[in-house]
């Protein structure tokens, strides 16, 4: 008996191993980002890091590591996407779970799946060929590459983030939300905006948050479709380099353990920390979220 | 589910299995200019030699010689000279880079098909890619904004421009393009661009137009299209495409390098565009015992 | 017409275009993508390897390194992503500990795929002393799909009704008895095609291989799991933006591109039907 119960602890902490790795990955990532990237602030200051907008690890006279631009560039193609993406989700996702029938429901999740799996070199591939000379065309510009073409595009890959998860918040809405609202002669519209989307707003939220996140982290359409000139944007039909394209194109060049190899890590860092940032905010949200809505 | 699961491990073992039996690969990395002329000259090689086998990766000069610091390839590609910088850090870690020239490139510059400046100083290249002359009416043409194109500073091309002609920094409003390629479609459908590729992508390309550069407003203009200004060095901004190995280069790397210096292989380059390798450079080659 | 019923029958019709618009994309990508593409498929396009500077001949290398990575992910994924979930799902208590495990998946889920190839450099190429290869390259993707084989898994296991467990227990089996002969003989083949579907998305990254294993062009296949490879999604990005005649070989860029697309859609495929059937089990 004692055997058996002592197998028995040893196959659940064996399990319990599993997760820990799991854990561990994670710290691991955040350590050797840490562990690479502080050496290169021997040589390059914080604040210009930061603060300065000049990015030049190939200068013809001095080096410069300030990634201020790609910082604005990055937020400026996610916002760009946002704008697009989250009236587009939302509405998506209200049209999923209060207006579609069951059926038409069967066949439309699969689609928003199908979407999420579409590779994002793809995508980008099809900003060349595609979507690019089709925004050069509307803004009267000789070249698509640039930030809308870069919002367009993340758009498209923050979407089935942000449909599925504003429709499972809008569906784990309380029935009785709803039908109390009904029984005091709100019609399903009403309901919907006046009672359903305000009582699943903080799982909205959370959906959006995790699309921004996506779009912030998106890589080969990003490099392959925004032009990735490392100016300070000024309009939308600039064209851009943000933090992970830069990543994407220097990484291959730097000799290794050099202060270029380090910065790029150091951009790294910064990445990690900003989608961890995000996806903590999410997550405390969720949590509210499910406190204020379970009965 | 029991079939799935047996396939699986099945095709594993073979490829666990035939790790065994594993063969030398020659490796080269580097430059996107010499990328294709290399990759030819690599087949027609192999086709040769039956059994000799060579893996090429692409990513820019800097890219290969990185790789041949971090002694990740055993050619590197380099469209430039090594700088200093490189050369120092490839000592501290016990590699000693020896160069061998392969080709001549006449470094084109390109504007759209319509545009009607023709040719251009040095001078004023410099200022256009510093972003110093903002518009084509300065320099004769339309009234237009210029649009700048060209390479990522893992690119060869972008260094040796930046260190030949510009001699300064790039206006950073210059868009930078993943590939040469990409930089020809894109002067294609641009009326206000220009840029800077190789000679080998220009010469089967329409819709561009290779502008004439001359030394200084005194000397004469040349086209890189032509292969005797780019020899006799009257145009100004040609260069030897280069290829750095580790130390004086024997065995299966000397056979392919002299391969590549043979007629035949100096063949294949004119077939991609380029130019065959004036004296100057043959004579160079023979240091390192070629 | 009702002043609150037009504003109704307005709302709907506005969600329902946006609905649409999604539709349309999915439409739009799909057809570009075929009716460009298809011309390129053949029997030689899929069995050969490229020819004459990557203008002629298929895409053979490409799709069988895209296989080898995809495998060595699957070895180190799968195995892992099951193990926590059987954790999570079946041993750890609704606490701290579960918390924190849930925690981390989720965080990982959002680290970019940059972010993972910087690790790997820094992990498998330069500690581990794997070099860039197929090893490098499976191992970060792995990492990469962790999450997914995760949640993949628990939601097969979440599929076993709670009274199988309670059977097996009420019956005087230990726990891990109870799971081995009640739950995972029900579980297994769901987790392992989640597992797999999570891991084959893997197969359409190329932001972690990039500098990890990827390479431009070979002569062969690969014949250790250290070699270099080549990769479905690496090779439609050369195609794309760095082969020296990109608008030559634009067709095999579409070509391979529908190759790509056509196994993300068959995969995706398989799971969604896998999936339905486990809903059909649970209800049962």
């Amino acid at each position: 008996m004692n055997k058996r119960k002592f197998q028995d602890k040893l196959i659940e902490y064996i399990f319990m191993l599993n997760g820990v790795i799991v854990v561990a990955a994670l710290i691991a990532i955040f350590l050797l980002l840490l562990k690479n990237a502080l050496p290169a602030f021997k040589e390059i200051r914080v604040v210009e890091f930061l603060f300065s907008a000049r990015w030049n690890p190939t200068s013809y006279y001095e080096e410069t590591y300030g990634i201020l631009a790609m910082v604005v560039s990055t937020f400026m193609v996610t916002i760009g996407a946002l704008v697009i993406a989250i009236p587009l989700g939302i509405g998506t996702a209200a049209y999923l779970s209060d207006v579609a029938s069951p059926r038409v429901r069967e066949i439309a999740k699969p689609v928003v799946e199908i979407l999420a799996g579409i590779p994002s070199v793809v995508i980008g591939f099809l900003g060349i060929v595609l979507v690019g000379p089709a925004i050069a065309k509307l803004t009267g510009q000789y070249n698509g590459l640039n930030a809308i073409n870069g919002s367009v595009l993340l758009a498209i890959m923050a979407l089935p983030t942000i449909v599925s998860l504003s429709e499972d918040a809008l569906s784990s809405v309380p029935k009785v939300f709803g039908e109390a609202s009904l029984a005091l002669g709100a019609n399903p519209w009403q309901t919907l905006l006046r009672v359903k989307i305000p009582a699943a707003s903080s799982g909205i939220l959370a959906a959006c948050m995790l699309g921004m996140g996506r779009a912030i982290g998106e890589t080969m359409t990003v490099l392959m479709a925004t032009g990735n000139a490392p100016a300070m944007p000024a309009a939308l039909t600039d064209s851009i380099r943000t933090m992970t394209a830069t990543v994407a194109i220097e990484l291959g060049e730097v000799a290794y353990d050099t202060t270029h190899y380090y910065a790029l890590f150091a951009i790294g860092l910064v990445l990690f920390v900003i989608t961890f940032v995000i996806n903590m905010i999410s997550d405390i949200v969720l949590q509210n979220y499910k406190k204020k809505t379970s009965y | 589910m029991k079939k799935l699961s047996i396939l699986f491990f099945l095709a594993l073992a073979i490829l666990f299995s035939s790790g065994i039996a594993s063969a030398e690969m020659l490796q080269i990395k580097g430059s996107d200019t010499l990328i294709n002329l290399v990759q030819r000259l690599a087949e027609v090689y192999m086709q040769k030699n039956p059994g000799k086998e060579i893996a090429i990766t692409g990513g820019g000069s800097g890219t290969g010689i990185a790789a041949l610091i971090n002694k990740k390839c055993d050619i590197a590609n380099a469209s430039r000279g090594m700088q200093q910088k490189e050369v120092a850090s490839a000592n501290a870690v016990g590699v000693n880079p020896t160069r061998i020239a392969v080709a001549m490139d006449g470094l084109s510059v390109i504007v759209n098909g319509n545009n009607k400046v023709a040719q251009l100083t040095v001078d004023q290249l410099g200022k256009i890619f510093r972003g110093e002359v903002r518009n084509w009416s300065e320099l004769g043409g339309a009234n237009m904004p210029i649009t700048l194109y060209g390479r990522q500073s893992n690119s060869g091309t972008y260094v040796f421009f930046m260190e030949e002609v510009l001699k300064g920094d790039y206006s950073s409003k210059m868009k930078q393009m993943n590939g040469n390629a990409q930089i020809v479609e894109a002067i294609k459908a641009d009326p206000s661009g220009i840029s800077y590729v190789g000679v080998g992508y220009v010469k089967k390309a329409d819709g561009v137009a290779v502008v004439m550069v001359a030394r200084n407003a005194n000397s004469v203009y040349a086209s890189p299209l032509n292969a005797a200004d780019v020899d006799n060095g009257v145009y100004p901004i040609a260069r030897p495409l280069n290829q750095y190995v580790d130390g004086t280069p024997t065995g299966d790397v000397k056979d392919f390098l002299t391969f590549e210096l043979s007629p035949e292989g100096q063949a294949i380059v004119e077939e991609e565009g380029f130019f065959p390798l004036p004296k100057e450079y043959q004579d160079f080659n023979k240091k390192a015992g070629l | 017409m009702d002043k609150r019923k037009f504003q109704q029958k307005l709302g709907f019709m506005v969600l329902r275009a946006c609905m649409l618009v999604i539709v349309l994309i999915l439409i739009v990508i799909f057809t570009d993508i075929v009716t460009k593409g298809i011309g390129k498929i053949s029997w030689s396009f899929l069995t050969q390897a490229p020819r004459n500077g990557m203008t002629e001949g298929g895409i053979f290398p490409a799709i069988v390194g895209t296989f080898y990575v995809t495998m060595i992910t699957a070895l180190f994924a799968i195995p892992l992503g099951m193990g926590c979930a059987i954790y999570l799902n079946e041993y750890a208590p609704d606490g701290k500990r579960t918390r924190i495990i849930r925690m981390a998946i989720r965080n990982l889920s959002g680290v970019p795929s940059i972010v993972y190839g910087l690790f790997g450099v820094a992990l498998f190429v330069n500690m581990m002393k794997f070099g860039t290869g197929i090893l490098s390259a499976g191992c970060t993707l792995g990492l990469m799909t962790l999450p997914w084989t995760v949640t993949a898994s628990e939601e097969a296991l979440k599929a076993v009704p709670r009274s199988y467990r309670e059977g097996a227990l009420a019956l005087g089996a230990s726990k891990w008895q109870s799971i081995r002969t009640n739950v995972l003989p029900y579980a297994v083949p769901g987790m392992l095609t989640g597992t797999i579907l999570g891991v084959s998305r893997a197969a359409g990254e190329t932001a972690p291989i990039l500098f990890t294993g990827a390479a431009f062009f070979l002569p062969g296949l690969p014949k250790t799991i250290t070699d270099q490879f080549m990769a479905l999604p690496y090779h439609l990005y050369i195609m794309a933006t760095q082969h020296h005649d990109i608008v030559g070989v634009r067709p095999i860029a579409y070509g391979t591109a529908l190759v790509l697309i056509t196994l993300v859609f068959l995969m995706n495929l398989t799971g969604i039907i896998i999936r339905y059937r486990l809903r059909q089990l649970k209800k049962d």
